[in-house]
C-alpha cells in the first residue's frame, strides 16, 4: 500500500491534482523524499505534530461537550437533579448519545467544508495543502452553540477560511485567527442563533412557543440582565455543568489541556499567564468600583461589575479563548515581551467588553481578534526598544582590549 | 460611423473596468460603504454622482482658462457644492424617504475624492466635451460598483431587491425561508461592504493580471 502510493505520487507529479493527492498521502504516511544537500538534522516537531498535539488537548473538551449537551437537554426537560452524582446524572449513555448525534454533525461539517476549501485553493495555487485547518476544524465545533444550523456553520466556515486565511496566503500568513473569524461571522450574521436563552440547550429553539418549551441561560447572560439568581454553584462552573458553547464550559478540562500544551511546549505559557493576570486586573478594577459605590445598584452594569473578579475565568469562553485561541502562534505576538503585553491586553479587554457591552454577553472572541490585529505592532515596538537598549549599552560600555588589533571584534561582541 | 471616436469611447469605458475609481484607484470608499445596504439607495447615489460629476466637469472645463490657479480648489468646491445642493433639494422634494436614508451622504458628495480628483486631473486640462465624457465615465464606474455591492448586500442581508421580497417572506416562512434559510445580518453592517468591495477587487485582479502592482 505504502509503496503503491509512492509510485502513484511519482506518476502524478506536476499534474494539477497533485497537491490534493499529496495531502492525503503525507497525512497517512511519512513522505519518502530525502534531502540531498545541506544539513540533515531534522526535528520530529513538524507542523503536523504540533497540530495533532493541540487536537489531543482538545479531545477531552469535545467529549465533555457531548456529555454536557445531553445533560443540559435532559435536565432542562426533567429538572436538574437535586443530588448531583457524576456517574448517575452526567456520564450516562443517554447523555453521550444525544451529545454525539448533535455535536458530531457539527464536527463533520466544519472539517468537510474547511478542508474542501483548502484542497480547492491548493489545487488552484499549485502549492501543497497545509495542515493549518486541522486545529481550526476542531476548534470551531467547540465554540458554537450546540444547535447551530449546519448550513450556517458551512457558510461561516467558508467565509472564515477564504476571507480569514486564504486571501492572505494560507496557513501561517493569516492576520486573524480563522476559528474566531468564523465565530465572529456567525455572531454578526445570525445573532439570534448565537445569543439568548434558547440556543445553548439542544431542542430549545424547536420547542419555543409549545407547552414543552425549555431554556437555558448562560451565567453571563443572567449577569448581563442584572440577575444573580442562577442555580449554578461555583463547582458547577469549574467542572463545566453549565450551559454554553459546546466545548468551552469545563474550566477544569481546559486547564488540563492548557497544562498539556505548556509542558509539550506547543503553546506559550507567557500568553496564558499574562491573559489570566489581565482579566483578574480588570475584574479587580470593576470590583473596586462597586466597593467604592461609584455606581448605583440599579445600573445595568452592576450585575457584571459586582461579579467576583476571579469567577470571570470560570464562566463563558474566557478560559477556552486564553488557552486555545490567544496562544495561536501565527496570529499572536512573537517576542517574549510582546507576548506578555499581548496576553495581558486580551484578558483585560475580554472582561471589559463583557461588562460594558451587555449586548455581547461574551467579549473574548472580540478581544482576541482585536489583539490579533495589534500583535505585529506590539512586536515592532518590542524589537525597536530592544535595539535602542543595546545601542545605549554600546555607548556606555567600556571596552578593555587585551590586544589592540582585537578591539574591533570585541566591540561587536559587546553589542 | 461610430457615435464616439475610439479615444472618446475609452474615456467612458476605461473607468468602468480597468481604471475603476473604486476598485483600482480606491477613491470614494466612504460612501460606497455607507449607503450600499439597499439597492435603491445605491442607484440614487450613483445617479446623483453621475449628474454632479458630468455637469461639474463641463463647468470647470469651460472656466479652466479663467480660474486663477491659486484659488482653483475654492472655485471647484463652489461648483460641486452648488450641484450637490441641487441634487439634495430635488431628492428632498421628490423622494423624501430616500433622502432620509441617504442622510448626510448626499451632502458628502462634495468631499467625494472622485469628484475633486477628476476636476483636478482632467477637467482643468481638457475641453468641455472630453471632460463631460470623462465625468460620465468615472461616475458610471463608481455607480457600477455601488450597484453590484448594493445588489449583494440587499439580497443576502434583507432578502429583497429594490425593497421587493425576492426570496420569500421571512416571517411567514415562505419561499427559501421555508427551508430554514435566514437573512445574513452581517451584510447589513458597513464592514460587509468593505469585504464585498475587496472580493470584487480580488476577482478583477485575478482576471486581469496587468492590474497587480509590483510588490
Amino acid at each position: 500500500m505504502k509503496e503503491k502510493l509512492h509510485q502513484i505520487k511519482l506518476k502524478y507529479r506536476g499534474k494539477k491534482m497533485a497537491p490534493a493527492f499529496n495531502a492525503i498521502h503525507t497525512f497517512l504516511y511519512s513522505p519518502n523524499e530525502t534531502t540531498h544537500s545541506g544539513s540533515h538534522v531534522r526535528s520530529a516537531d513538524d507542523l503536523k505534530r504540533t497540530m495533532n498535539t493541540v487536537i489531543l488537548a482538545l479531545v477531552p473538551c469535545l467529549l465533555f461537550g457531548m456529555f454536557n449537551a445531553g445533560y443540559q437537554h435532559y435536565s432542562a426537560i426533567n429538572g436538574f437533579p437535586a443530588e448531583f452524582s457524576l456517574f448517575e446524572h452526567f456520564l450516562t449513555w443517554d447523555n453521550f448519545w444525544l451529545g454525539a448525534i448533535t455535536v458530531l454533525p457539527i464536527v463533520v461539517v466544519s472539517y468537510g467544508v474547511g478542508l474542501a476549501i483548502e484542497f480547492i485553493f491548493a489545487v488552484i495555487k499549485g502549492h501543497e495543502v497545509e495542515e493549518g485547518y486541522l486545529v481550526t476544524g476542531m476548534l470551531v465545533p467547540l465554540i458554537v452553540p450546540v444547535d447551530t444550523p449546519l448550513w450556517m456553520l458551512a457558510v461561516a466556515v467558508a467565509f472564515g477560511v477564504v476571507i480569514g486565511k486564504e486571501v492572505f496566503g494560507g496557513t501561517g500568513m493569516n492576520i486573524l485567527n480563522p476559528a474566531l473569524t468564523i465565530r465572529a461571522f456567525l455572531f454578526f450574521a445570525y445573532p439570534t442563533w448565537m445569543s439568548g436563552d434558547q440556543v445553548w440547550v439542544h431542542g430549545a429553539v424547536e420547542r419555543t412557543g409549545t407547552a414543552d418549551a425549555i431554556s437555558g441561560e448562560t451565567v453571563l447572560g443572567y449577569l448581563a440582565q442584572g440577575s444573580t439568581e442562577f442555580a449554578y454553584s461555583l463547582s458547577d462552573m469549574f467542572y463545566g455543568f453549565i450551559p454554553g458553547s459546546v466545548g468551552e464550559t469545563s474550566t477544569l478540562l481546559i486547564l488540563l489541556g492548557g497544562l498539556f500544551l505548556v509542558f509539550s511546549k506547543i503553546a506559550s505559557w507567557r500568553i496564558m499567564l499574562s491573559a489570566v493576570i489581565g482579566s483578574l486586573a480588570m475584574g479587580l478594577i470593576f470590583n473596586g468600583i462597586v466597593a467604592a459605590e461609584w455606581i448605583p445598584v440599579y445600573s445595568k452594569f452592576y450585575g457584571l461589575m459586582s461579579f467576583e473578579y476571579w469567577q470571570h475565568l470560570l464562566v463563558g469562553g474566557l478560559a477556552f479563548g486564553i488557552v486555545f485561541m490567544a496562544t495561536d502562534p501565527v496570529t499572536g505576538s512573537q517576542t517574549n515581551r510582546g507576548k506578555w503585553i499581548y496576553g495581558f491586553l486580551i484578558g483585560f479587554m475580554s472582561v471589559m467588553i463583557r461588562v460594558f457591552n451587555p449586548g455581547y454577553p461574551e467579549g473574548v472572541f472580540l478581544a482576541i481578534l482585536l489583539m490579533n490585529v495589534f500583535a505585529p505592532t506590539i512586536d515592532h515596538y518590542v524589537v525597536r526598544g530592544n535595539i535602542k537598549r543595546r545601542m545605549k549599552r554600546l555607548k556606555t560600555a567600556t571596552i578593555h582590549p587585551k590586544v589592540t588589533d582585537g578591539a574591533e571584534a570585541l566591540k561587536t561582541e559587546t553589542v | 460611423m461610430a457615435l464616439l471616436s475610439k479615444k472618446d469611447a475609452n474615456l467612458i469605458l476605461d473607468p468602468l473596468a480597468d481604471n475603476n475609481p473604486i476598485t483600482i484607484q480606491v477613491l470614494g470608499i466612504c460612501s460606497a460603504l455607507a449607503i450600499t445596504a439597499e439597492l435603491k439607495a445605491s442607484l440614487v447615489m450613483a445617479i446623483s454622482v453621475i449628474f454632479v460629476l458630468g455637469v461639474g466637469n463641463v463647468v470647470i472645463s469651460l472656466m479652466r482658462n479663467v480660474i486663477p490657479s491659486k484659488i482653483r480648489i475654492i472655485v471647484q468646491l463652489i461648483v460641486v457644492a452648488t450641484l450637490v445642493i441641487i441634487v439634495d433639494q430635488v431628492l428632498k422634494a421628490f423622494a423624501y424617504e430616500l433622502s432620509k436614508t441617504l442622510s448626510v451622504f448626499v451632502g458628502l458628495i462634495i468631499t467625494n475624492c472622485i469628484i475633486m480628483g477628476r476636476f483636478e486631473a482632467f477637467a482643468l486640462g481638457n475641453g468641455p466635451w472630453k471632460s463631460f465624457l470623462d465625468g460620465i465615465g468615472n461616475a458610471l464606474g463608481y455607480g457600477v460598483i455601488l450597484i453590484i455591492v448594493g445588489f449583494f448586500r440587499e439580497l443576502l442581508g434583507s432578502g429583497t431587491l429594490f425593497g421587493i421580497p425576492v426570496l420569500g417572506d421571512p416571517i411567514a416562512k415562505t419561499g427559501l425561508y421555508a427551508t430554514g434559510y435566514e437573512n445574513n445580518g452581517f451584510m447589513i453592517i458597513p464592514p460587509a461592504a468593505l469585504i464585498v468591495v475587496g472580493i470584487i477587487i480580488w476577482v478583477q485582479r485575478s482576471r486581469n493580471k496587468a492590474l497587480i502592482e509590483e510588490a
